[in-house]
């Protein structure tokens, strides 16, 4: 193969033309997870992940009478329409907008979720969660460890926007899940499409803990899929393998999981015989070691990407781990492909990510090792 | 209580304290609340506690971090709670409680059984940036919460005049179109009025009220702070002697012929005694057991944590000595 051939050659890109979408009703059908959940034989409806997280929503507030959605814009359908309709649906007494203050609005959600209430807060861009970091790390995640369970905050979700999504410059692009993966008593998601969001955002929401939502803007519109109509939960704490293989495991989540998908499409079709096994973590706190852990004692090899810079970022925690309890089994170093440990670029944006190519070029060396 | 405890912390006998001299008066806001009526507090508000019936036993037990204290041992002395009495279990860092009010005050609107959030805060914790993101939200979104503030001249060190330029806390309640009022903090009657008005306000018209409440911090900052540092002996001795709560609440009781002198005697030693038995009883109890550490860290103990357990229950069998096992209580 001549190796200045560009790798991209031929193939459709990005998530418009992901194989990883349940885009029929057959997929649905077919889906073992939502089997297993109970709703792959009922109705479903094409939505994108925006319309899912507001089915999640609307079906959490027709259901619990205590749930409340709250933030910054979010009674007249929000920025990005997530909380659309809800307001005329269940009033203005529990879908309502907040002064402009992000710590005010985690510590409100504390307050509520403190009572016993559902509290679904939004902050308008990860980028902007920083200010509420003292209440999520230091309030929300210690409340029921520090009172010894006389209290806890086990109602609060936040929900927020996160990633590239192209154009976004410094504060519009920004992918903060590490900061909180280092912190006991959060959980930290991510879906990477509208059926995961659905059934992620469920789970959150009831989970017994507070639980930070982190959802890829750019797939608001475009990832589009046959979400079923009924209430149904995605376990957290738990990874998803998309794709059996035997020859390098790859590990992403959220948007990443497209530039992935392209890369494992190119390796095959330029390195005829081998295969990749492409696991979406979904949960980033706690993390589902076990299926990385299996998946690499079979093929060897792990290629981890994310969109946040590589130096202290996710990907860190997950080489090291799986160095440890895949110590003898590792036939080549653990490829990180990650952000640049630089504030995210606006002209840039290309070079900056952990594109499909660069995710090929890592796979490569980690078979050619 | 407090000078027993702030004697046991010189001997090392508890790790810290924080003593509530000349702020005693701020339990005649508790006595105006409903029993229900949710507490969110700072750390110098254990009277309210007093008054809830916080129990002298319970108080020991979380200084000493005994296997009776019900926060299990895991946060310094001095940070109560209780779900029993409705008060939520204090954390250290300042003024986050206030946004946490407001939200648990809109909880109370939403339940509509006519209950209160109550919550304390310095001076100085007014000056983070919490108390502005509490007070905007508690009016703008029509919170039934009292926010009392208890101006006592001093942040540890700093005095008021390094702490704002406005006229103290309560100027600021007007900004955010919050019914504000200050009260004389020595004054129980004062502070019990007040509070009682602003109950009513809060529940019926689902409104929040700022109280400030001056005082004088009596107490150094705590046992970790001497404040002759920065003040002098003279300025604290002449506040305790010209303007003292308990004083004037003894020259009230008197006034209406409710005590005598020789009471003071006889309940003081009677205090003492119950305080002292409660602090032995306390410093006899084992720490509570050590699989304490790994639960409510989640509801539910995640992987993680099981193997982290699993690797310090091995260490702790191999070398029991270096780790003092005995001192803490069987893991059940």
């Amino acid at each position: 193969m001549d190796p200045s051939v560009e790798p991209i050659r031929g193939l459709d890109l990005g998530v418009a033309h992901s194989k990883l979408l349940l885009r029929t009703v057959s997929d649905v059908r077919s889906n073992a997870e939502l089997q297993h959940a109970g709703v792959a034989d009922g109705e479903t409806k094409k939505m994108n992940m925006c319309q899912a997280v507001n089915d999640a929503m609307r079906t959490v507030l027709a259901t619990d009478e205590t749930s409340v959605v709250f933030g910054e814009d979010v009674a007249f359908g929000g920025v990005f329409r997530c909380s659309v309709g809800l307001a005329e649906e269940f009033g203005r007494e529990r879908i309502f907008n907040t002064p402009l203050t992000e710590q005010g609005i985690a510590g409100f959600g504390i307050g509520l979720a403190a009572m016993g209430h559902t509290a679904i807060a939004e902050i308008q861009f990860a980028d902007y969660i920083f200010p509420a970091f003292d209440q999520i790390v230091n309030e929300a995640a210690k409340y029921r460890y520090r009172s010894g369970n006389e209290f806890d905050v086990g109602g609060l979700t936040i929900r927020t926007p996160c990633s590239a999504v192209g154009h976004g410059g410094h504060y519009h692009s920004q992918s903060p899940e590490a900061f909180f993966a280092h912190v006991p008593g959060l959980k930290v998601v991510m879906p990477r499409s509208a059926v995961q969001a659905k059934g992620l955002l469920l789970s959150a929401i009831r989970d017994k803990n507070p639980v930070v939502f982190f959802e890829p803007k750019i797939l608001y519109r475009s990832a589009v899929e046959q979400v079923p109509v009924d209430d149904y939960e995605l376990p957290l704490g738990k990874a998803e393998v998309l794709k059996p293989g035997k020859d390098v495991t790859v590990v992403g989540y959220g948007s990443q999981m497209y530039a992935l998908e392209n890369a494992v499409q190119m390796i095959e079709r330029d390195m005829p015989g081998v295969s990749c096994e492409l696991i979406d973590l979904r949960t980033i706190l706690p993390y589902d070691i076990d299926t990385v852990m299996e998946s690499v004692n079979k093929t060897g090899r792990l290629v981890v990407a994310h969109e946040a810079p590589r130096t202290q970022g996710f990907a860190a925690e997950l080489a090291a781990e799986v160095q440890e309890r895949c110590f003898l089994r590792l036939e080549s170093p653990v490829q990180r492909v990650c952000g640049l440990f630089v504030p995210h670029p606006l002209v840039f944006e290309r070079m900056y990510m952990p594109c499909a190519v660069r995710v090929y070029e890592a796979i490569k060396n980690s078979l050619s090792y | 209580m407090d000078s027993v405890l702030y004697e046991a912390q010189r001997q090392g006998r508890i790790s810290f304290y924080m003593t509530s001299f000349g702020e005693e008066a701020l339990i005649g806001s508790a006595a105006a609340l409903d029993p229900k009526d949710h507490v969110f507090g700072q750390y110098r508000e254990a009277g309210v506690l007093l008054q809830r019936g916080f129990t002298l036993e319970q108080f020991m037990n979380q200084c000493y971090s005994n296997e009776l204290d019900q926060g299990k041992g895991r946060q310094m002395p001095v940070h109560y709670g209780s779900k029993e009495l409705h008060f939520q279990t204090i954390s250290s860092p300042l003024a986050t409680q206030i946004p946490q009010a407001s939200g648990a005050a809109y909880a109370m609107r939403r339940e509509g059984n006519k209950q209160c959030v109550v919550c304390y805060f310095g001076e100085g914790a007014a000056s983070e940036g919490d108390f502005h993101a509490g007070l905007n939200m508690a009016a703008t979104l029509g919170c039934p919460v009292i926010f009392y503030c208890r101006n006592n001249g001093y942040a540890i060190s700093t005095p008021s005049i390094e702490q704002y330029r406005g006229d103290g806390i309560a100027s600021r309640g007007i900004g955010y179109g919050i019914d504000t009022i200050r009260v004389d903090g020595n004054d129980i009657w004062a502070i019990y009025e007040a509070t009682k008005a602003a109950r009513k306000l809060a529940v019926e018209q689902n409104k929040p009220v700022l109280i400030e409440a001056m005082t004088y911090r009596v107490s150094h900052h705590s046992t970790s702070d001497d404040s002759s540092a920065y003040r002098s002996k003279k300025e604290v001795e002449d506040w305790s002697k010209r303007d003292n709560p308990l004083a004037r609440m003894r020259a009230w009781l008197m006034n209406k012929g409710w005590w005598e002198k020789s009471e003071d005697v006889e309940v003081t030693k009677a205090a003492k005694a119950a305080v002292l038995k409660a602090f032995a009883d306390a410093e006899k109890l084992k720490k509570p057991a050590v699989s304490e550490m790994y639960t409510d860290v989640y509801d539910e103990m995640i992987p993680e944590l099981v193997r982290e357990k699993a690797e310090i229950d091995a260490l702790l069998k191999k070398y029991p000595d270096y780790y003092q096992v005995n001192d803490y209580a069987k893991s059940t």
